[in-house]
């Protein structure tokens, strides 16, 4: 059987395929294996970054990467905690909440006090329009400064919300739907705080050197 | 075809932005400002040169019955390993462009080639071929990003730090410039690309007329190939 003969049969076909199919993954294995360390990097300072917004500097001294405790909310999401502590002393928790914005989910990442005060909000992704529903940003206006040292009891909870629905914060103007899910997504942060608060300080401290 | 004919074909006559309008998704999605734009656009052509080099090399080999799929499989493989770099080296850029990398995949500009070009053509010509047509688009996504920047903004090159640490945006006009939303939102796009498409047309419209008025007598089979 020669070689053109060959080519015609189904055989030829799958070997065809598969030796292809073979190169691609070994080609995607390698391309792996050489960017998963800096793309763990990568992701790693992204989130150091964001840590730092919310906190401000000095606050804590701990490595907040490794120090972390993993809670479940009211939905049974489990939600990543951040400890951050100065010296032997907990000052509170910095986590990830989600609020529904004009445009699909809004990631907002917001730092409590053990009080239950907010120390800082910041917005991470979103896809809020822009020059109107971006000014959520912290880059864009000082709009997401108005939560810092709010609670739960200060405002009242019934001025948890925009003014055009009888709260305390203002929304944009041609924007309301946008701050109208923050200020909804930051109350919801807070009152889970409140109902995890135990759960979230009984966590012991990383201990140096141990991955979580 | 020479190298300048494929050259030509790529960036002007067969431009796959402004003249096959393939690929539009990323195109009128990432064209918001010159550094999207310009970072989706040499991805493609990163994507496209390789993609149309490798089919070709594989060309004598691959059955005509199950010539899709090998193609699907290198376009994705090829993709997916721009991902994955991009995510490792470029990330800031990555953050932004995000789900526009993968989706190269779809683009059926880079099908197009691979199965019109790189299938029947020499593994150099192919990857040329490639390579101008994805420039040729990148060509038009810098362009529209650019426009839309500037008149959405007032400004250019924002977020260049992202591609060249160090670097700043250009703001060209007055700081207090109030910005033009539309231009900025999906509907700019096609706003933009349709004033594209129209100079590129007269551009060429123009030259047909030229090269008619130059030639003494016109001769009817330039008329129509013009």
């Amino acid at each position: 059987m020669n070689l053109d003969q060959f080519r015609e049969k189904l055989g030829y076909h799958s070997l065809v395929l598969g030796v292809i199919a073979l190169a691609a993954s070994a080609s995607l294995a390698l391309t792996d294996n050489s960017t998963h360390g800096a793309i763990k990097a990568a992701e790693k300072r992204d989130l150091q970054q964001s840590l730092a917004q919310v906190l401000p500097s000095g606050f804590a001294d701990n490595d907040l990467l490794k120090d972390q405790v993993t809670v479940k909310d009211a939905d049974g999401n489990a939600v990543v905690v951040y400890l951050p502590r100065l010296g032997a002393t907990s000052k509170g928790a910095v986590f990830e909440v989600s609020g529904r914005g004009y445009a699909g989910e809004i990631k907002i990442l917001m730092g409590v006090d053990p009080a239950g005060r907010i120390v800082g909000v910041r917005v991470l992704k979103h896809q809020e329009t822009p020059g109107l529903g971006d000014k959520i940003e912290a880059a864009k206006a000082r709009w997401i400064y108005d939560f810092d040292g709010k609670s739960l009891g200060q405002p009242a909870p019934e001025k948890w919300a925009v003014k055009k629905d009888g709260g305390q914060f203002d929304q944009f103007a041609g924007a309301t739907i946008t701050p109208r899910g923050v200020v909804k997504a930051v109350k919801g942060g807070l009152e889970f705080f409140a109902a995890h608060k135990d759960e979230i300080f009984a966590a012991p401290p990383a201990v140096a050197g141990k991955e979580p | 075809m020479t190298y300048r004919a494929i050259i030509h074909n790529g960036l002007w006559k067969q431009n796959s932005g402004l003249v096959q309008l393939l690929g539009m998704c990323p195109l009128l999605a990432m064209s918001n400002s010159f550094v999207n734009a310009a970072g989706l656009g040499l991805a493609t052509v990163f994507v496209m040169a390789l993609s149309n080099w490798a089919v070709s090399v594989l060309r004598s080999l691959i059955p005509y019955e199950i010539r899709i799929p090998v193609f699907i499989l290198v376009i994705a493989a090829l993709v997916t390993v721009v991902d994955l770099a991009m995510n490792a080296w470029l990330h800031d850029l990555y953050n932004v462009l995000g789900i526009f990398i993968p989706l190269i995949v779809t683009n059926c500009i880079v099908l197009a080639r691979v199965e019109a070009y790189a299938a029947k053509n020499p593994p150099i010509a192919s990857a040329l071929d490639g390579a101008m047509m994805g420039l040729g688009l990148t060509l038009v996504l810098v362009v529209l990003g650019g426009i839309r920047e500037f008149i959405g903004t007032g400004a250019l090159f924002g977020g260049i730090e992202m591609i060249i640490p160090g670097a700043t945006a250009v703001q060209i006009l007055p700081a207090d410039y109030p910005g033009f939303l539309t231009v900025i939102l999906p509907p700019g796009a096609f706003f933009v690309l349709g004033c594209l498409i129209a100079v590129r047309n007269w551009l060429d419209a123009r030259a047909a007329r030229r090269a008619l008025a130059g030639t003494q007598p016109p001769a009817p089979l330039q008329i129509a190939t013009a």
